[in-house]
């Protein structure tokens, strides 16, 4: 990447905060490769973690640019602890509900409530005047219509399914909507496009929407649940066994 | 345009270059190169030398690293060296694929994509209910009886079909 290019670019915590939120949704995702309720979907959450992994990517190259001091991909992704991370907290919570440890509902309802913010907040990034992150908008908002896609079809699939599918579906809903607050703090002007578009799907899909949270969960200025950390120190134990490693 | 030199005695036009990496294929679909898919974007000569442009397909496309080695060994194979710069913008699109190369893919099986909707970057409900509006056909058999299995298949940017007349499954490049 050419640094001269690019005289104007967005702050490091913003650029660092849409890495994260990339990158750790891809890892939680990743976790269905070989254990996807049916081979298609296996493959479509593996398909759809490599899209993430890859604007993740893109996204911490630039940010090393802006960071300087010697930073690079690898450095942020792997030798940042948990408290420096900025992803919102709902991307780093387990697939875990009631009924399952890992209830493939809560893993849609995740990647449904949250691909229809991205396809809003890349669409509006693709004007950012930090032209670097203006085509990561660009290549990530297309790669995001697909995960909508995907998660809205089987929103309704579920919620319009079967007796235990609607009920498992509407539990990861009331279980994760209330940490959709903390979209709000820095992007209020999309909210209105995303409850119409989240609500129209949960009419299709036969669903409630639960009533907001009390408080907003604070994973963007660095506080996190423990999940993250558990997280990231599986995704990370190998860099740091082996820091000079090379791909 | 004179013809620049390269260090030492090799003189070498752009066209060389192109014509080296002509030859260039795609390390996922072998029978479509880099350039007919539209990875390759530019190759131009800077004060320190020349520069290849390359532009990723999907963001996590694995195959990135191995088409730049790919094109080191072509430029190699005729004394040539390039830097090699990924750009970003403007984004790679399915629509850069012009007919003869979709036509190779299709008789290699794959079913080329159809043009992006020119819509798409404002209808943000391009996503919700349009599967089965554009009718993807058959490679094989070149029936568009056709259902989609998966939107997602064996690479990031395919998905995968099943013929309903010659049951065959198939690939669909997607439009992107």
């Amino acid at each position: 990447m050419d640094a001269v290019a690019t005289p104007v670019h967005a702050p490091l915590n913003e650029l660092l905060h849409l890495a994260d939120n990339a990158l750790v949704l891809g890892q939680r995702n990743a976790e269905w490769c070989g254990n996807g309720p049916v081979l298609e979907e296996d493959i479509a959450l593996a398909n759809m973690s490599l899209d993430l992994i890859g604007q993740a990517r893109m996204l911490y190259q630039h940010a090393a640019v802006v960071a300087g001091g010697g930073a690079t991909e690898d450095s942020l992704a792997y030798f940042r602890d948990a408290a420096d991370f900025r992803n919102f907290t709902l991307l780093e919570l387990p697939h875990t509900s009631a009924a399952s440890e890992r209830d493939y509902a809560v893993t849609i309802v995740r990647n449904f409530l949250y691909s229809a913010f991205m396809l809003l907040q890349w669409e509006a990034l693709q004007a950012s005047s930090d032209a670097q992150l203006a085509g990561i908008a660009a290549k990530s908002l297309k790669e995001v219509r697909y995960h909508f896609r995907h998660s809205r079809d089987w929103l309704i699939r579920l919620g319009d399914g079967t007796a235990e599918s609607h009920q498992r579906t509407q539990a990861a809903l009331n279980q994760l909507m209330p940490y959709t607050a903390e979209f709000w703090a820095d992007a209020a002007p999309l909210r209105t496009r995303w409850d119409e578009e989240v609500n129209d799907a949960l009419d299709e899909a036969g669903l409630r929407r639960p009533p907001p949270g009390a408080a907003s969960p604070q994973g963007k200025t660095g506080q996190h649940s423990p999940h993250l950390a558990s997280l990231l120190s599986e995704m990370q134990s190998l860099a740091r066994a082996h820091p000079k490693a090379q791909w | 345009m004179p013809t620049p030199k390269r260090s030492g005695d090799t003189l070498t036009t752009l066209q060389a270059v192109w014509d080296a990496l002509d030859a260039v294929p795609d390390p996922e679909i072998p029978v479509v190169s880099i350039r007919e898919l539209g990875i390759l974007r530019d190759v131009r000569h800077t004060s320190d030398g020349l520069e290849i442009i390359i532009t990723p397909t999907y963001s996590g496309c694995p195959a990135m690293g191995q088409i730049e080695d790919d094109i080191r060994a072509a430029l190699a194979q005729h004394q040539l060296s390039a830097r090699i710069t990924t750009q970003l913008a403007p984004a790679w699109t399915t629509d850069w694929i012009d007919a003869a190369t979709k036509e190779k893919l299709r008789s290699y099986g794959i079913a080329p994509p159809h043009t992006t909707a020119t819509d798409s970057d404002k209808v943000i409900r391009f996503a919700a209910r349009k599967s089965a509006v554009d009718a993807v056909a058959c490679p094989q058999c070149g029936s568009v009886n056709t259902t989609e299995t998966s939107h997602f298949g064996s690479t990031a940017c395919k998905a995968l079909y099943k013929c309903l007349d010659c049951l065959e499954p198939f690939d669909y490049f997607k439009p992107y």
